[in-house]
């Protein structure tokens, strides 16, 4: 090696060495931090939102809060007996109504039907439509549905698991076809080619493989029928006094109580309502970690 | 027919295409020297398209009982299209088209009132990953006859016969209720070939069935398709020469010829012969070509 | 092997000789299919129910009201009728301008860190927090708006001057109940961008803040613009926050210290009191929400319209 090589190869070195790093340099760290920031906004919200309402709720975490009737009279022993059966009712029954027509609908689309055909891009182009369609225009659809039953703006169980249904099903349907997509071509080939027909390779192979994936859409779903009060008040869901036992009775809801109470002037409904929040709250965080549970479970790498 | 070293002339590989030329012309008595006698399947002029994408160009081939039929070329020659083709398993693909007849017992199994369901009921299929179901080594097994409706007395020996059937039987009878999955690569192909006789085609089709495995799991398929041949008959692709020329009676190359204006590469039949007579006297200089390795 | 001797040419059902490959007839498998190809159809029921059950009422109101009373910024005709529309598009309008404004660099932003800085251990845990904002109700997020947002944060820490009900706090929760919209969407759109892209800028150079934001983000545009459009309504279709926050008179001001009815307030609003059916007041209401339906409609179609024009193909 000669001597200007020498010379070269160590100034080379030495430019290397600038002593940075172009990562660390103040802009990128202002940027990081920024990008930090944005992640922690609304984690922060959240916090700050529930143990505000948690301590503004705290003096009614008791058993009056779920054994009691909604009472304007004895405001500080008011409870939310019909909300919290009203929602475990329409949750239900919307399960009921949702679940089925969702997975049969995701069932057609990803495996039987010819996705190049006009009619299925259609189904496909309204389906991303429907998911995108505000909550209320559901309810007011259901309450035109109601009103043909005989029940206008009566607020019965039936009125609001068909309103609810119809806010979810684009959301079940379209986690059920993500979860029947994740079931590899190879499964379904297998099953075929010992003689398989396409129902019989869905309901015995795809169907069961997809269960988990199935599960947690639908489960996300439902946490997300059990927090909407908007469509529940275009069908005339308010206060009721008493249990609901039946699809056609009267029904209460939780956010729809909850709704109300806001409007409330007097302190004690309002310390009411905040636990409310919280019990509300718990069952939809229960539900969302039940769905990841299961995803992080169960769900197979192929 | 001569034997041609790969240092043959130029004037002899000339001399080779025009005589191929009067082969491939429709030499009947040649081309009926060579097919397989009483042929459990055979294709007329198929043809196949994945929309306007001409996969393979008529292609004549007949499947003799008992036999043993390689399907060899380079990639993209169409080998494995026409494999699927012959149990109906292109259905599956959006857009695929198929013109010519493929005839099973003399049905053609493109006809019009013909189930492509019962038609892989007869003409099984093994793949070129190995893909068990997501289940049990037994319910691996049963899933066939119970899809199928096999009136089946007794499961158990159902499968027990299968899996012996596939040389699996004495590695797995202790664990036939544990996941499939926890079988080796080798093992689940031979599950696979063991759930498709257990159904109990007549033809069996495997799609480079060896290519995902190790030269000792290779080995024991091979002798495993050997075995089978006494009851089956056999249609396998292979890229494997060496594989192609162990194991199989007759053997077809395919190759691959460009589009002029598209590009597009469809595939053709070059040759149809018993194996050793394509690999010790190959008609064609394509033929020759690939076997010694200077193509492909 | 006694089974396997029967292997071969299959036992010919029925006349010797004939057919073996006839279709069977599977008359429980065509039930099945059609009652799914029904359900799937349902979906396209839904549309056409939601159209008529909005329109059939609408030409009814067409009737009762003229049209220009509807398209208008001040209530004329009878008291109790109040027809104007156009101060709750300007409602629904500046709730959706802040939330976009809080929720597009928020949204991107956490979606950037998910996906070009968040190692594959801490993005598994961080997406799904962010999505749980998107997971609890909008009514409690109203709640909290009234009694704790306005109150505490815009009047006492920041000493704003706002009414009890304002645009700018239903604005804000709105704001951050589509982040995890745009973010969770925005995310799966950077991390469709192929590594490639980033190693060639990095390559040249370039850190990872330059690769992130000269290469990455234009690279996954389209689909951080359709996450953005699909946060928009979202917002524009979001009810029990603005119904509690946002406040329940028309107002043209353009002062968002001020309470604004938004077109999803008035119908929740007005549909807890007394329309009877058939009524001017009650056909307002769909009135309104086919207005509604129409504009998320047209937002809804710009993002597919986005997604299938620029889509990348890699």
């Amino acid at each position: 090696m000669n001597v200007a090589a020498v010379t070269a190869s160590r100034a080379t070195t030495q430019s290397l060495r600038t002593g940075g790093n172009k990562d660390r340099n103040v802009a990128s760290l202002v940027f990081l931090c920024a990008l930090w920031f944005s992640l922690f906004f609304g984690v922060a919200v959240l916090v700050v939102l529930i143990v505000d309402t948690a301590i503004a709720g705290a003096g009614r975490f008791d058993a009056n809060l779920f054994t009691n009737y909604e009472s304007t009279v004895r405001k500080g022993e008011t409870g939310f007996r019909a909300g919290i059966l009203g929602s475990l009712w329409l949750m239900m029954s919307t399960a009921l109504l949702a679940i089925p027509l969702g997975i049969a609908s995701a069932v057609y689309l990803e495996e039987f039907a010819d996705s190049r055909a006009w009619y299925n891009k259609f189904v496909e182009v309204n389906l991303q439509n429907l998911a995108a369609v505000p909550s209320i225009i559901y309810g007011m659809l259901a309450a035109a549905i109601m009103t043909i039953l005989g029940y206008t703006y009566q607020g019965i169980v039936l009125g609001g698991a068909i309103a609810l249904a119809l806010l979810i099903l684009p959301v079940i349907i379209i986690s059920t076809r993500e979860a029947l997509r994740a079931v590899p071509q190879e499964i379904r080939h297998g099953s075929l080619a010992l003689g398989a027909t396409v129902w019989q390779t869905t309901w015995r192979q795809v169907l069961p493989s997809a269960v988990p994936g199935i599960a947690t859409g639908t489960i996300l779903g439902l946490s997300r029928a059990i927090g909407e009060a908007a469509p529940l008040i275009m069908i005339g869901v308010a206060t009721v006094r008493f249990d609901p036992a039946w699809l056609t009775d009267k029904v209460a809801a939780l956010p729809v109580q909850i709704y109300n109470l806001a409007s409330a002037p007097q302190e004690e409904l309002q310390q009411a309502a905040s636990a409310a929040i919280i019990l509300l709250l718990l069952m939809i965080l229960g539900m969302n970690a039940l769905a990841i549970l299961i995803r992080n479970k169960f769900q197979r790498n192929w | 027919m001569t034997i041609h070293s790969p240092t043959s002339t130029t004037d002899e590989i000339l001399d080779v295409t025009d005589r191929t030329e009067a082969v491939n012309n429709g030499d009947a008595s040649d081309l009926a020297r060579t097919a397989p006698r009483g042929p459990v399947m055979e294709t007329r002029d198929l043809n196949v398209f994945y929309g306007d994408f001409h996969a393979v160009h008529d292609v004549n081939l007949s499947f003799g009982r008992h036999e043993i039929t390689a399907l060899i070329g380079p990639s993209g020659c169409g080998k494995s299209t026409v494999l699927r083709s012959l149990n109906r398993m292109n259905d599956l693909v959006a857009g695929a088209k198929v013109q010519g007849s493929v005839t099973y017992h003399g049905e053609d199994i493109y006809g019009p009132k013909v189930d492509p369901i019962t038609v892989r009921q007869h003409i099984g299929m093994v793949f070129q990953k190995p893909n068990p179901f997501p289940k049990s080594i037994y319910d691996n097994i049963a899933y066939g006859p119970r899809v199928t409706g096999m009136k089946v007395t007794d499961m158990d020996a159902v499968v027990e016969d299968a899996l012996r059937g596939a040389a699996l039987w004495d590695e797995v009878k202790d664990k036939l209720k544990s996941p499939a999955y926890g079988l080796s690569g080798g093992q689940q192909q031979r599950l696979c070939i063991a759930r498709t006789i257990a159904t109990r085609p007549d033809v069996i089709l495997m799609d480079e069935p060896c290519s995902a495995l190790d030269p000792i799991a290779t080995a024991r398929i091979e002798d495993l398709m050997s075995e089978l041949k006494t009851e089956f008959t056999i249609i396998i692709v292979t890229h494997n020469m060496q594989q192609a020329s162990r194991v199989s009676d007759r053997t077809a190359f395919f190759t691959a010829r460009p589009d002029e204006t598209t590009g597009n590469r469809t595939g053709l039949l070059v040759e149809f012969n018993r194996t050793q007579d394509i690999f010790e006297a190959p008609a064609d200089p394509r033929t020759e070509a690939y076997i010694t390795g200077r193509f492909g | 092997m006694s089974q396997f001797t029967q292997a071969g040419p299959p036992a010919r059902a029925g006349l010797p000789g004939g057919p073996l490959l006839t279709a069977k007839r599977r008359p429980g498998e065509a039930v099945i299919q059609g009652l799914l190809i029904a359900s799937a159809l349902l979906s396209v029921a839904i549309t056409f129910g939601i159209i008529v059950a909005l329109v059939e009422p609408v030409i009814h109101f067409f009737g009762q009201v003229p049209l220009g009373d509807f398209f208008s910024w001040t209530d004329q005709g009878s008291k109790d009728l109040r027809p104007a529309v156009l101060p709750l598009l300007l409602g629904t309008f500046m709730v959706t301008v802040i939330a976009l404004a809080l929720a597009i660099p928020l949204g991107v932003g956490a979606a950037m860190y998910l996906s070009e800085y968040a190692t594959r251990r801490t993005r598994a845990w961080l997406k799904p927090t962010v999505e749980l904002l998107a997971g609890v109700p909008s009514v409690v997020y109203g709640f909290f708006a009234v009694f704790f947002l306005t109150p505490t944060v815009l009047n006492g820490w920041l000493g704003l001057d706002v009414s009890f009900t304002n645009s700018l706090a239903a604005g804000i929760l709105v704001g951050v109940m589509i982040i995890p919209t745009i973010a969770s969407l925005s995310e799966d759109a950077l991390s469709a961008v192929p590594q490639a892209l980033r190693q060639g800028s990095l390559a040249m150079g370039a850190n990872r803040m330059q690769t992130s934001l000269r290469v990455v983000l234009p690279a996954a545009i389209s689909g951080v613009a359709a996450a953005v459009v699909l946060g928009m309504s979202r917002a524009v279709g979001e009810t029990m926050i603005v119904a509690l926050a946002g406040g329940s008179a028309k107002n043209t001001s353009p002062d968002v210290g001020e309470g604004h009815q938004t077109m999803t307030a008035f119908i929740a609003q007005t549909a807890q009191g007394e329309n009877p059916v058939g009524t001017a007041s009650y056909n307002m209401l769909f009135a309104v929400a086919l207005l509604l339906f129409l504009v998320t409609l047209i937002i809804n179609a710009i993002s597919i319209v986005i997604v299938r024009r620029y889509r990348q193909v890699y």
